[in-house]
């Protein structure tokens, strides 16, 4: 009996193997982890709701190209602003006596009147500007801000962390180092620092700064990662080849390791969006006239009980845009690391046993 | 290993004045103290700035005001340490020593709860991979650790102290909530324990029915308006105590260990009647410590007669039964001072705080009192740092022990024919623990760091108080303070995590690269 089970194990070990090599036949690395990462549904779902919400947000607002006298302007779909100030609803528009209520009525039956947009989907704040047009307007601020950190870490932190994990010896031990320095102060602190005194020169320039002292972490994680591919036989072989430095690293090595760099930036972009929003929070990010999702929280907090919208917009806005991030990260990890595996759906299971046996049979 | 430990503390040093003169100059370069009396209307405007200037050192660049205030901080080594003083003119040392006690306590039972229930869902999402529940979980944790620290503030603030005060008035559960309740724990305990589905759905309709009685029970005695524990309680939990963990250590079929445990919940519960008098007495902290000694002796003695070969697990089964049972004791003690507590005039029925530390003018003094002041002044922030930091640990602690059950000694320790209870805890669990407790030092710093923003949406008064006093107040001294304090703080960390990796792992030397 056990003797039975144990070669009804091995005999499904051997047909899932058969699955999974007849999955991956005559595909490059990149088809390969493109297909694992399609199948990932929380990721792929992630991709489709995070590109919709981006493409949303950016179209919103009029875009005003070109000098302050007589810009160009590219129109949004939203009819608002987000400096205008139109008359704020107050009395019989809104119930509980509350001001610059939300307009908007997901409800569609309760109330018998179905579902509307309304003036103000999302109401008004304090002054009457509209906070649907505030709220894109954070959200815009907050993407970018992510996109740079992120850009400007996954640079430094990939060069440094390849010259580093490259050349060792004496580079290496500067560098690392100079990252020693930089990481030991929370990252809160040199954020707070310096998001105090640049906050007021706009989203982007912080960032910019930010960017600057958030690559510590991945550039350790390049550099462990290069210090194994460079001892690899292809490395050699493309070094007695007669290869330069420079071609090793780009041509090589860093396409070995590009899967930890990816799977590390998204969750430091994740990271980023959350240290903008705290930043702000604190009051030493992102500064008014300028918006962005942490700053209007911040703003409005003790606003919570009388008018919660105003609260939990720009709120619902992070965790959407930080959620996606981290799925799409699961599933790039998921992606590139060689040992995972799917799990068979049954009829996948039943197939591969068929041909199984049909190849034992022939 | 003492040369390399020798050799870590040389790199701190090193470290540390290469982060300190970072963020010195940053700070310098982007402030200007003076910007306030610049733009002041007073008459004797250049005055205050020529006295400012002087006082600050404006006149020399910052990197050598740097030099001046490392001056100071050198004389660590002399034993008289001057990191100057504040604009106040409190010494930084004070400051911060005042501050450090408050953040402490934050901290570090975020931690323990955030470890202890990351941990255990982490590692039954583990146990039933790719099931309902992991799936489950794995979301949990994302959108954790989504979540804006402040913005889930706001949100404790207003659902946990402001209704559950409301709430607490009269206590009573309302039937939806009871059904909705009692639904929630059916399912979650019918996909921990999981199983074919005729069990699931037995596990499901017995917790749901054990759930309901339960809650209509509590609701019904008013029990959260009048909490109290009481010897029947503690010898019913104790019993359930004495099996659960007898069961998570050595296995129930050890009968020894069985019979010790409960006799200690029944020894427990003897000793719960002359603890009354102890702990009310004027020296409560005597009275806790007599209190576990005496829990402990017992629990020693008890194993002693009751196991006569192998005393080694059971002894400690017995200890953890009885700290277990002894703070069970504490809390009834705790529940005793809930009435006076929350019917006094500055806590007038709304004892889950939303604001600060403890209640400054509390009337009542006693002992008891005041540790469940603190207790609840802790509730909020506590809940949300934990939130935070859970779900990594959740992650964590999945991700190793898949690790760890993939190793060939799992497969030897079921080869060998060991039950199931035994390879997990024994074998997996262990191994487990070691990259976590690893992990775990180095989270401390961490949320130190995130204590900052925390502190400031609950306001208290720790180190993310002075902190944010420092930036806004252009105060450097004191802001190198705090981020030295928080630096060697992240520093020692590393390195202690780094010598119990080798200390737990015999498979890892420190020290031994050269």
């Amino acid at each position: 009996m056990a003797k039975k089970k144990e070669n009804v194990e091995i005999i499904k070990d051997a047909s899932e193997n058969a699955i999974f090599n007849k999955e991956t036949e005559g595909l490059s690395q990149g088809q390969i982890v493109l297909r694992r990462f399609i199948r990932h549904r929380a990721a792929m779902i992630s991709v489709v709701v995070l590109f919709t919400l981006i493409a949303v947000v950016y179209t919103a607002l009029d875009w005003r190209i070109g000098d302050e006298e007589d810009p160009l302007i590219i129109p949004g779909w939203w009819k608002y602003g987000f400096e205008d100030m139109p008359e704020l609803r107050y009395g019989a528009d809104c119930i509980n006596g509350s001001v610059g209520c939300p307009s908007l009525d997901a409800v569609p039956f309760f109330d018998g009147d179905g579902i509307s947009i309304g003036e103000h989907p999302f109401g008004q704040d304090d002054i009457g500007r509209d906070y649907l047009a505030l709220v894109m307007r954070g959200a815009q601020r907050s993407i970018l801000v992510m996109f740079i950190i992120g850009a400007i870490a996954a640079t430094l932190g990939t060069v440094i962390g390849s010259i580093a994990g490259y050349f060792r010896g004496w580079v290496d031990a500067i560098l690392m180092r100079l990252v020693d320095f930089i990481i030991t102060v929370p990252v809160i602190i040199i954020g707070s620092v310096i998001g105090f005194h640049f906050g007021n020169k706009g989203a982007a320039f912080l960032a910019l700064l930010l960017g600057l002292f958030s690559w510590t972490g991945l550039s350790r994680l390049v550099r462990g990662e290069f210090l194994t591919l460079r001892e690899r036989e292809f490395v050699d072989a493309s070094r007695v080849a007669g290869a330069s430095n420079r071609r090793i690293i780009f041509k090589h090595i860093l396409p070995n390791a590009v899967g930890v760099i990816i799977v590390s930036v998204t969750l430091l972009m994740s990271g980023a969006i959350l240290l903008e929003t705290a930043l702000s929070y604190l009051g030493f990010g992102v500064t008014s006239p300028d918006v962005s999702l942490g700053l209007l929280i911040s703003n409005y907090q003790d606003a919570f009980t009388t008018r919660p919208w105003l609260f939990w917009y720009p709120g619902l806005f992070i965790i959407v845009i930080a959620l996606c991030i981290n799925f799409i990260g699961d599933g790039l990890r998921d992606a590139f690391d060689p040992r995972q595996r799917r799990r068979l759906s049954r009829k996948e299971k039943a197939n591969a046993r068929v041909m199984q046996n049909r190849n034992e049979f022939a | 290993m003492f040369a390399y430990i020798l050799r870590r503390l040389g790199a701190l040093v090193v470290i540390l004045f290469g982060a300190s003169f970072l963020i010195y100059n940053l700070a310098a370069i982007s402030t200007d103290p003076l910007e306030g009396l610049k733009t002041s209307t007073a008459q004797n405007r250049e005055q205050l700035i020529a006295a400012a200037t002087r006082e600050l050192r404006l006149d020399l660049p910052p990197p050598l005001r740097y030099f001046l205030w490392l001056r100071g901080v050198l004389g660590i080594f002399v034993g008289n340490p001057d990191f100057g003083k504040t604009r106040e003119q409190q010494p930084v040392i004070e400051a911060i020593a005042n501050a450090i006690p408050t953040t402490v306590r934050l901290v570090i039972v975020a931690t323990i709860v955030a470890l202890v229930l990351g941990l255990a869902l982490g590692i039954t999402s583990a146990l039933r991979q790719y099931s309902r529940f992991d799936y489950g979980m794995t979301f949990v944790a994302f959108l954790l650790f989504s979540l804006p620290i402040f913005w889930v503030a706001v949100l404790l603030k207003q659902y946990l102290a402001i209704d559950f005060n409301d709430f607490l008035v009269n206590a009573k559960i309302s039937p939806p909530w009871i059904i909705g309740l009692s639904i929630l724990t059916g399912f979650f305990w019918a996909a921990v324990i999981s199983g074919s589905r005729r069990r699931v759905w037995m596990i499901f309709s017995i917790a749901f029915l054990a759930n309901s009685i339960f809650l209509s029970a509590i609701s019904a005695s008013q029990w959260l308006a009048y909490p109290r524990l009481g010897p029947v309680a503690i010898f019913i939990f104790g019993v359930g105590i004495a099996f659960g963990v007898t069961y998570l250590s050595v296995g129930l079929s050890d009968r020894n260990a069985i019979k010790s445990n409960l006799f200690i919940a029944l020894i427990g519960t003897i000793l719960y009647f002359p603890a009354q008098n102890l702990l009310d007495s004027n020296r409560p902290r005597v009275g806790i410590l007599i209190l576990l000694v005496a829990l402990l002796i017992s629990a020693i003695a008890v194993s002693f007669i009751f196991a006569r070969i192998d005393r080694g697990p059971i002894i400690r089964t017995s200890v953890i039964t009885s700290i277990l049972i002894g703070v069970m004791i504490l809390i009834d003690q705790m529940m005793q001072a809930w009435r006076p507590y929350i019917e006094s005039d500055d806590v007038n029925y709304r004892p889950v705080a939303t604001i600060g530390q403890s209640t400054i003018w509390l009337s009542d003094i006693s002992f008891w009192v005041r540790v469940l002041d603190f207790a609840m002044h802790l509730v909020l922030p506590t809940l949300a740092l934990t939130l935070i930091s859970f779900a990594g640990y959740v992650r964590f602690s999945r991700g190793t022990l898949l690790d760890v059950l993939n190793q060939d000694y799992i497969r030897t320790a079921r080869a060998k024919g060991l039950s199931e209870r035994t390879v997990i805890m024994r074998h997996a669990f262990r191994n487990t623990m070691i990259p976590i407790s690893t992990i775990m030092v180095g989270d401390v710093a961490g949320i130190v760091g995130g204590a900052i923003i925390t502190e400031r949406v609950f306001a208290w008064q720790g180190m993310g108080t002075l902190f944010n006093k420092a930036i806004t107040s252009f105060d450097l001294n004191l802001l190198m303070g705090v981020s030295i304090f928080l630096s060697t703080l992240a520093i020692l960390a590393n390195l202690i995590a780094d010598l119990l990796y080798s200390a737990l792992d015999p498979r890892i030397r420190v020290g031994a690269g050269k």
